[in-house]
């Protein structure tokens, strides 16, 4: 059973469609990232996943509980991390904690245990006495992901979860996260795309309310690239390498690379490969054959190319 | 029940923590302490061992307090937008409000229950009217929750805490004088209703010891409407069309 089903969700402020018409699914124990322009709709779709706001129209359901009959079951099962991070400023720390604790029902015996693993999984072991409004952005952060996690829940949301931290916490908190998402179903949004694949199981690109692309980086990458692109280096006369690179079968197009005199970028022909033919061609021609590099698709790529 | 309880007393904390409670209970007490006992019309010129004199002191004192504790309660929650993580706990909206009313009550009745020493003071001074005394705290009480609900309304109406505040006291001076006074001035259905509606008769029938099941019903009412108006302003972001 999917731990996450939205059907046809809509969301209107006035006119505009803030979330227009996406449906998806997610199985339990996987880490989906939502990537997405600014105002693309992510936000608020966590928000409707999360009980928070009511769709215009559509569905969604929760470890089998639907949002419009049962939210309260559902917000139980979910932990949410807030884009704005938003904490009560004038309470301490364990206190906040024990409060999010006792509010999701937890079982009170268990309370503290819990509490003294959160301080430690998110490292806010020096701080723990402070209020919450004394720590820093990136401590505050900490605590909300703590209180997210505190009781537990099976589903995690979690919008912009490393903003503001510096870069040795965003590697634990992936580290983290990636080790939730083994038995968990984890949602979270970005809009790092490195951030994404090193952490996702499957990416979700929305823009303009729509999902433009759905699959892993590879997947995404794949189909972006579409056709072999080869950095090639030779050593030879300039205009008789090209001549005979445009010469191959299975080569569309030749470009000289203007910042590295030698090396040429070859586009193939789709579904074609050039490079054995490539060095065929060097072995015929007697001429130096120095580098020969496929080049990959970043998601940045595959990002500029859907959402623009 | 339980989810109310710990929302509440999360909320009294922090009135304590804010220094909110100190400086209401300590102004409350000295307002109406003063004008009590040490000037104007006081207990010891009235020649009775009652403390009504003290109930119509606390009756305007409450009136401007109530609507300084409540003016935060959800206006704040909403600018700093802790309302969303409130909302995506495991609580529902009329816990939430439930929550914010009952924990500014406690705070109102720890305040009255500081006054216990005026209560034994006059009672060693003379033969006090028991019935009149528990009659005063109770309609303090009960017309402190209206006022609490109201507030809480106002507190939902806007993220600003001076406007909350303001629009508290503009609310509650209808039923504090206004209703009273239009109602003086006419006569008939019209007059009737208008006297129902004020908060000052049925708070004096009260204090005057005579528990009757309309003023009840009347305090209970107000209460009841401005809690149900709080909870659908909280639920408003949930409609589907908005």
């Amino acid at each position: 059973m999917s731990s996450i089903i939205v059907e046809n969700l809509t969301k209107k402020y006035g006119e505009q469609r803030a979330v227009d018409n996406i449906t998806f699914e997610v199985q339990p124990g996987e880490i989906v990232g939502f990537l997405g322009p600014n105002g693309a709709g992510k936000t608020t779709t966590m928000k409707i996943i999360t009980c928070y706001m009511a769709p215009s129209d559509g569905s969604v359901t929760v470890e089998g509980f639907r949002a419009d009959q049962n939210p309260e079951e559902i917000k139980r099962k979910i932990g949410y991390l807030p884009e704005t991070n938003p904490l009560y400023t004038d309470m301490p720390i364990i206190d906040y904690l024990r409060f999010c604790a006792e509010i999701q029902g937890m079982v009170k015996t268990e309370i503290p245990a819990r509490i003294r693993k959160m301080v430690e999984v998110c490292g806010l072991g020096y701080e723990r006495h402070k209020k919450i409004g004394e720590l820093s952005k990136g401590y505050r952060q900490r605590v909300g992901l703590a209180q997210a996690m505190i009781h537990d829940p099976n589903v995690l949301v979690l919008d912009e979860p490393t903003s503001g931290l510096d870069p040795n916490q965003i590697i634990e908190i992936r580290k983290l996260i990636k080790e939730l998402g083994k038995e968990k179903t984890v949602i979270l949004s970005s809009h790092i795309l490195s951030e994404v694949e090193a952490t996702c199981d499957r990416i979700l690109i929305i823009n303009k309310g729509k999902i433009v692309a759905d699959g892993t980086s590879e997947t995404l990458r794949h189909q972006a690239q579409g056709q072999e692109l080869l950095s090639v280096r030779i050593e030879a006369n300039d205009d008789q390498v090209r001549k005979a690179l445009l010469g191959l079968a299975s080569v569309e197009k030749v470009n000289p690379m203007d910042s590295k005199p030698g090396f040429y970028l070859v586009q193939s022909k789709p579904d074609a490969s050039s490079r054995k033919a490539i060095f065929d061609l060097c072995v015929q021609h007697k001429w130096y054959l120095l580098d020969i590099t496929g080049i990959e698709t970043k998601l940045e790529d595959v990002f500029r190319e859907v959402t623009n | 029940m339980d989810k109310i309880w710990i929302l509440s007393k999360k909320e009294l904390a922090s009135y304590f923590d804010s220094l909110i409670a100190y400086v209401m209970i300590i102004l409350f007490l000295g307002l109406s302490g003063f004008f009590t006992w040490l000037f104007g019309n006081t207990i010891f010129l009235i020649g009775q061992a009652d403390l009504q004199v003290f109930f119509g002191i606390s009756y305007w004192t409450l009136f401007f307090f109530i609507p300084a504790i409540t003016m935060r309660s959800l206006a704040e929650e909403t600018k700093s937008g802790t309302i969303e993580l409130l909302s995506t706990k495991a609580v529902s909206d009329w816990q939430i409000v439930l929550g914010k009313f009952l924990a500014a009550l406690m705070l109102v009745a720890i305040a009255l229950a500081c006054t216990l020493p005026y209560y034994i003071t006059v009672s060693s001074m003379g033969p006090i009217d028991h019935g009149a005394t528990i009659g005063g705290f109770t309609g303090l009480l009960l017309f402190s929750a209206m006022y609490i609900s109201i507030g809480i309304f106002s507190s939902s109406l806007t993220n600003n805490q001076i406007v909350s505040f303001l629009m508290a006291l503009f609310i509650g001076i209808f039923f504090h004088i206004l209703f009273d006074l239009i109602s003086s001035n006419m006569t008939g259905f019209l007059g009737d209703t208008f006297n129902f509606m004020s908060a000052r008769t049925h708070f004096e029938s009260i204090s005057r010891g005579v528990i009757d099941s309309r003023d009840i019903i009347y305090f209970l009412s107000v209460i009841f409407v401005g809690l149900l108006l709080s909870e659908s302003m909280l639920s408003k972001r949930n409609w589907s069309h908005n």
